[in-house]
């Protein structure tokens, strides 16, 4: 609230600022918007500031409200009101015809699109022949839908669909790319096809879900994700111990850092040869006389399940352990000394210190790496591949590394898309119930 | 009480705790070292194993040497199998050029796919943190989780239709097919990094511009692009990082044309029989250029991981 401006207004009108506007051009000077809900005589800086320069584009000037700007103030400039984001007012006068040019190639290559798209479902079952020989046409038809989307934007709204114009190619290329396979995938989910044999896809119903529920080596490889998984919260200990080992006062930090960093950058494919074949090698690797010289008579990392489980585990942990350990390093220099010291002046020892004040603190950090973590260990499959293939008798397998070889050993696209998407459904349940459950915890108790 | 009391009891000296003070100061200092020593060795042993592996001879595999002029010789055999020794350099070599065949795919395909990553995710990361959207029923904080969520797609699902798809598009076995791919991989994570930049970006700097009569694409790129060109880097440097590393849709989708690095170390470490050096000597090639990156750039790749963690 606040008393209204300059002389045009009554003095005793009581008026509330609804936010300024910026004048553009050479004048830049700051005008306050003034509005009142019993008295129309207050001060319309907006109508005043047209009146003064009647030629005046109202395209570019910043308009920030702080409540809700009537939009009768301005005539001819849309005021976006919404949130508190970025306001921008807009004088956007789009003549008919370019309106209509606009939604005419919009709909113009949707249905060229559409045209191709029946054209090459036609030669595809037999019924006609084009002479295409792949389905690009269909591509090239919707790579130029999809310029004409992001042009017609543009052309049909003006300075609104420049903002759009943001975010839509981001918006077109992933929806492209994962609802369309998606659609696709759930077709080929429900069918017997081998890419090798030359009889096609056969539509089976619901038969690879009864190969799958009895298919031990695919429950197998689910329940190695739950026991990956809980390999995470020793991975988290160790992170976090490293991280508060840098975020202590110590020399060489930047050396430290650099060199805990260092396994994260490495290909899984050649830390699986560098650490899985020639460093656990059983006859000469480093490590297997490294186990001798302690005792261990024929060591052998890959033997039986349990071991070979927990190489693969030790495997991915050293990789990924920098990944949470920088984010936990983040947490840690984000949390104020203050709270430390005055911990230490409370009398806290060491320990308590981080139980009750660092701990706590680093909920959320903690939370969150966690559950990114979670995410990149579902998908968890090229060193499998590459050191174990899965065995011994699938002691190893991840799901990604078990699809992998059912596709590589029988071909059949079918039955692996179908494990694949039953895989997506029990992760995004599961996440979502983590979600929430860690949302719970963070949140604070009252 | 007397003067001699008075000498014979100090007033002033240290008390039991501070004496045990330096002690325990010095302990602690040792195992702190000692723990970040002990892990610093298990981070770059397995690099400097292959380093030197591709330096030895079989006699020097088989009885377990390990430092280079004390205990073997350093030999080129591992390099010369490469065709990147001293001597072979000059010389027509097919590994060697199979080998750049593979790197330069490696090269295209990851930085490639990277800047476009990077480009469509600053764009979209820009927009949706100053502007409204409503996309059908969709509004900001539905089409943010849209592009999240991606992360949580496993590359196993997609891996198959595309597989498929790829087939009929003749786009198997392609370059183009495998940027796209690898785009969309990485782009969830750009979008994550770039939220948390632009975010950090008082809108006070494009009102100013605004008013100076610049349209709002031209604030972004005069303004607001050279702010946040950190955060940027950061996220190009990630996507890389992943991209250049990723085994699992090269290894399906690409065969003798555009496969990467990875799936030739793959593909030679199936072989029975390999020898060590030749092996060390491709595995530290392949990873030679994330080594580097990771020693000269570390700063934004840390600034890049640590953008979601502190809100």
């Amino acid at each position: 609230m606040g008393k209204c401006g300059p002389t045009l207004a009554p003095p005793d009108t009581v008026c509330v600022e609804i936010g300024f506007v910026m004048c553009p051009g050479p004048i830049r000077q700051r005008v306050d918007l003034w509005n009142s809900r019993t008295q129309r005589d207050c001060l319309h800086a907006c109508t005043a500031l047209c009146a003064c320069h009647p030629p005046l584009p109202v395209t570019n000037m910043s308009v920030r409200s702080t409540g809700t700007l009537p939009a009768h103030l301005c005539r001819g400039a849309k005021v976006s009101s919404e949130g508190d984001l970025l306001h921008v007012v807009t004088n956007d006068n789009i003549s008919d015809g370019r309106k209509r040019f606009g939604r005419a190639i919009i709909w113009g290559t949707a249905g060229l699109t559409l045209i191709v798209a029946v054209m090459q479902v036609m030669q595809a079952t037999g019924q006609a022949e084009f002479g295409f020989a792949n389905w690009r046409p269909t591509l090239y038809a919707f790579c130029t839908w999809a310029v004409a989307l992001c042009w017609g934007q543009v052309l049909i709204r003006g300075e609104h669909g420049k903002r759009t114009l943001f975010v839509l190619p981001a918006a077109i290329f992933v929806a492209a790319l994962t609802i369309f396979p998606l659609l696709f995938g759930l077709i080929i989910a429900f069918s017997d096809w081998n890419l090798s044999s030359p009889t096609g896809r056969k539509f089976n119903g619901l038969d690879n879900i009864r190969q799958m529920w009895t298919d031990p080596f695919y429950w197998n490889a689910l329940w190695n994700m739950v026991l990956y998984s809980l390999a995470i919260l020793v991975e988290y200990a160790i992170a976090f111990g490293l991280a508060l080992l840098l975020n202590a006062e110590i020399r060489a930090r930047k050396f430290f850092r650099v060199a805990f960093l260092l396994p994260l950058m490495l290909s899984p494919v050649a830390v699986s040869w560098m650490i899985g074949k020639s460093m656990l090698e059983a006859r000469y690797g480093p490590l297997a006389r490294l186990a001798k010289f302690f005792g261990v008579e024929n060591p052998s990392f890959f033997g039986s399940p349990e071991i070979a489980r927990a190489t693969i585990m030790i495997m991915d942990a050293w990789t990924y352990i920098p990944f949470m350990m920088i984010m936990i390093l983040a947490g840690l220099q984000a949390i104020p000394k203050e709270l430390n010291e005055a911990a230490k002046v409370d009398g806290a020892n060491g320990w308590r210190n981080f139980w009750e004040v660092t701990f706590p603190l680093m909920l959320p950090v903690s939370i969150t790496a966690i559950l990114i973590r979670i995410i990149f260990k579902l998908k968890l499959a090229d060193i499998v591949i590459n050191v174990t293939s899965g065995g011994p008798g699938g002691a190893t397998d991840t799901v990604t590394s078990f699809i992998f070889r059912e596709y590589r050993e029988r071909s059949n696209v079918g039955y692996g898309t179908l494990l694949a998407f039953v895989y997506l459904v029990i992760i995004v349940i599961a996440m979502t119930l983590l979600m929430k459950i860690a949302d719970r915890w963070t949140r604070p108790r009252t | 009480m007397t003067a001699q009391d008075l000498n014979g009891a100090q007033i002033f000296r240290d008390s039991e705790a501070d004496r045990g003070h330096r002690a325990k100061w010095w302990t602690s200092r040792i195992a702190i070292y000692g723990v970040l020593i002990l892990w610093a060795i298990i981070c770059l042993f397995p690099i400097y194993w292959t380093i030197t592996t591709s330096f030895k001879m079989a006699p020097n595999v088989m009885k377990g040497n390990m430092i280079p002029w004390v205990d073997y010789q350093p030999a080129w055999l591992g390099w010369k199998s490469l065709g990147l020794s001293p001597d072979t350099i000059g010389n027509e070599s097919t590994v060697r050029a199979e080998f750049m065949k593979r790197f330069m795919n490696s090269v295209i395909i990851s930085v490639t796919s990277s800047a476009l990553a990077v480009a469509l995710g600053s764009l979209a990361a820009y927009g949706l943190s100053r502007f409204n959207y409503r996309f059908g029923f969709m509004k900001n904080a539905d089409i943010s989780f849209f592009f999240l969520s991606q992360l949580i797609l496993p590359p196993v699902v997609l891996a198959l239709p595309f597989l498929v798809l790829y087939r009929e598009l003749a786009l198997l076995d392609t370059r183009v097919g495998l940027i796209l791919l690898y785009t969309l991989s990485v782009l969830p994570i750009v979008i994550w990094i770039m939220r948390d930049q632009f975010g950090s970006i008082p809108t006070e700097l494009e009102e100013a511009a605004l008013v100076d009569g610049l349209s709002i694409w031209g604030a972004f790129a005069t303004i607001i692009l050279p702010i946040a060109l950190p955060g940027m880097v950061a996220a190009f440097i990630l996507s890389l990082v992943l991209t250049w590393n990723e085994y699992f849709f090269a290894a399906l989708l690409t065969s003798t044309y555009a496969n990467t690095l990875p799936v030739m170390v793959a593909s030679q470490t199936g072989s029975q029989g390999i020898s060590w050096w030749s092996m060390a000597a491709l595995s530290f090639a392949a990873i030679l250029p994330l080594i580097v990156i990771g020693v000269v750039l570390e700063r934004y790749i840390i600034k890049g991981m640590a953008a979601g963690a502190v809100k």
